[in-house]
């Protein structure tokens, strides 16, 4: 039924044509709505899943080059072992700075389950070095082998244990987000088949009366086609403009940092919307054609 | 032209029409006739490609009407006009919108056509109601205009369907002169009618055969028409 003459057509439009079908206000205000809020929708699915990808990416990147050491030794070993953890850190391939925390900084990360008045002095907290390594990284199993002969007292956590799956939560999070707006789309297709369906049905007669007079299939179908592809294209627009201007609005990460502060676009990432009326135009003419050529084909 | 051959058509499983065979000449009348229910209306879309046969053959403009795709079928109504006993239109149109209907939907368009439409408007006397909506006509009027759609496209083919069911004598009558004026230009017409004085009054005007369905099959009526 569609080719690109066809297809020619329907993008020229023609005022003749447009008319033929009576203007249906019911169906034609639901289009707009319906597709107005689900690309409103589709844009916070898109931001939440780019801003989890950025965040996954993030993620990835800083932990994968940051390592701790942590020094378990008795109290008079441990500044010693510290220090040949330090020398032998200073040795190795790959580890751009190490340094170990002060008691200050310590207290700070233990402050938050103990208190601010935490002696540190009277308890077994074992001293943590920072590692941060070159863009190329470490060999962590030579290093681990190292500090296993040179300081006995050193464990070796290059965060991957718990960094795995903060990436694979971020990663999923982005395809949730990707499969909304997967699903919003479908959502807009189904309600245009119906909304066309019963666009169809209403004009039963309109049908006959163009099918009578020579009308072709696909002449019938365009007229219709047209009019939901225009206001699916429509109310999609404003929904993409409505929802771009409210991730805009969102306070941004560095207001307040944090992850849903975090959720928006970025750079070209604003365009990405953009594509969003262009996808429910092509939605709703792929729906509508579908529609108008199951029901034309029941009529003679 | 249209022409039926051994035709038969079945409808919920009793059979409505059986070895029908039928030439449409080009040029030529005719009246089909018959009571209710007989199938008159029926034969008449076998004509068009509105129905295909359960047997039989039926070809349009030489063609096998079962060959034909969906778009051949509508092509073959710009050359066909038909008018029904409740004729239809788009409501929300104005007449003469209605009328160049069939232009529009042949990509011809209509203010190309202003000339023929205002011509043809004016032969079916409808100039003055060229803007009312078809709900404001009277039935003649929508008949008058239901004939000028039918028209526009100068197919070679008229079927009318008790194109006269609605009106009054006068009108009747006015809506078979112009019939007959479309076949003395050459076109081919075909009333399906029970109105036995219609038949008589046309029988004065025109040179025209008569068919009459009865027990489902076709047959050429008498002089007792």
């Amino acid at each position: 039924m569609f080719n690109m003459r066809t297809l020619r057509a329907l993008l020229a439009g023609d005022r003749y044509a447009d008319r033929v079908v009576p203007p249906t206000g019911f169906t034609a205000q639901l289009t707009l709505f319906v597709s107005g809020a689900m690309a409103f929708l589709a844009v916070f699915a898109l931001a939440l899943s780019l801003a989890s990808g950025r965040l996954a990416d993030r993620w990835g990147d800083e932990l994968a080059r940051t390592a701790t050491i942590r020094i378990v030794a008795p109290e008079d070993q441990r500044a010693i072992q510290t220090t040949a953890a330090l020398e032998v850190l200073s040795t190795t391939p790959g580890v751009a700075e190490a340094r170990a925390l002060t008691d200050e900084e310590q207290q700070a990360l233990l402050a938050p389950w103990f208190g601010q008045d935490l002696p540190l002095d009277t308890l077994p907290v074992p001293r943590l070095i920072e590692i941060e390594a070159t863009g190329e990284g470490f060999d962590a199993t030579g290093l681990r082998l190292r500090l296993a002969a040179e300081v006995p007292g050193a464990v070796l956590d290059d965060h991957g244990r718990w960094r795995a799956p903060l990436v694979s939560a971020a990663q999923r999070l982005r395809l949730l987000g990707w499969t909304v707006a997967l699903l919003i789309i479908g959502a807009v297709a189904a309600m245009v088949t119906l909304a066309a369906n019963a666009a169809l049905a209403a004009n039963a007669q309109v049908i006959a009366v163009l099918r009578l007079v020579g009308a072709t299939d696909s002449y019938i179908a365009n007229a219709f086609v047209r009019r939901f592809t225009l206001r699916a294209l429509a109310g999609s627009a404003v929904g993409v403009g409505l929802g771009v201007l409210t991730v805009w609005l969102m306070p941004s990460g560095s207001e307040a940092p944090g992850f849903l502060t975090g959720l928006g676009f970025q750079g070209a990432g604003w365009l990405v919307p953009l594509l969003l009326p262009v996808i429910c135009g092509c939605v709703a003419l792929l729906a509508t054609a579908y529609a108008a050529s199951r029901a034309l084909r029941t009529l003679t | 032209m249209i022409e039926l051959e051994n035709v038969a058509y079945s409808y919920g499983g009793g059979e409505l029409l059986s070895d029908i065979s039928v030439k449409l000449a080009p040029g030529s009348f005719h009246f089909l006739t018959g009571p209710s229910g007989a199938g008159k209306t029926t034969l008449l879309k076998l004509c068009y490609g509105a129905l295909l046969p359960t047997s039989g053959l039926v070809r349009l403009f030489d063609r096998d009407v079962r060959s034909l795709q969906r778009d051949d079928i509508a092509k073959v109504r710009r050359r066909v006009g038909v008018v029904h006993q409740d004729v239809q239109f788009l409501d929300h149109l104005p007449v003469s919108d209605n009328v160049a209907l069939p232009l529009t939907v042949s990509g011809r368009q209509a203010d190309t056509a202003n000339g023929d439409l205002e011509e043809l408007m004016t032969w079916v006397g409808l100039t003055q109601r060229a803007t009312a909506l078809p709900p404001e006509l009277s039935g003649g009027e929508r008949q008058r205009a239901a004939l000028a759609r039918a028209v526009i496209m100068s197919p070679d083919v008229v079927l009318a369907d008790e194109p006269t069911g609605n009106v009054d004598w006068d009108m009747s009558q006015r809506l078979l002169t112009l019939l007959v004026e479309l076949n003395k230009m050459g076109k081919t017409v075909l009333i399906a009618t029970h109105d036995l004085s219609l038949i008589r009054a046309a029988k004065a005007q025109v040179q025209a055969r008569v068919l009459r369905i009865s027990n489902r099959r076709v047959q050429l009526a008498g002089a007792d028409l």
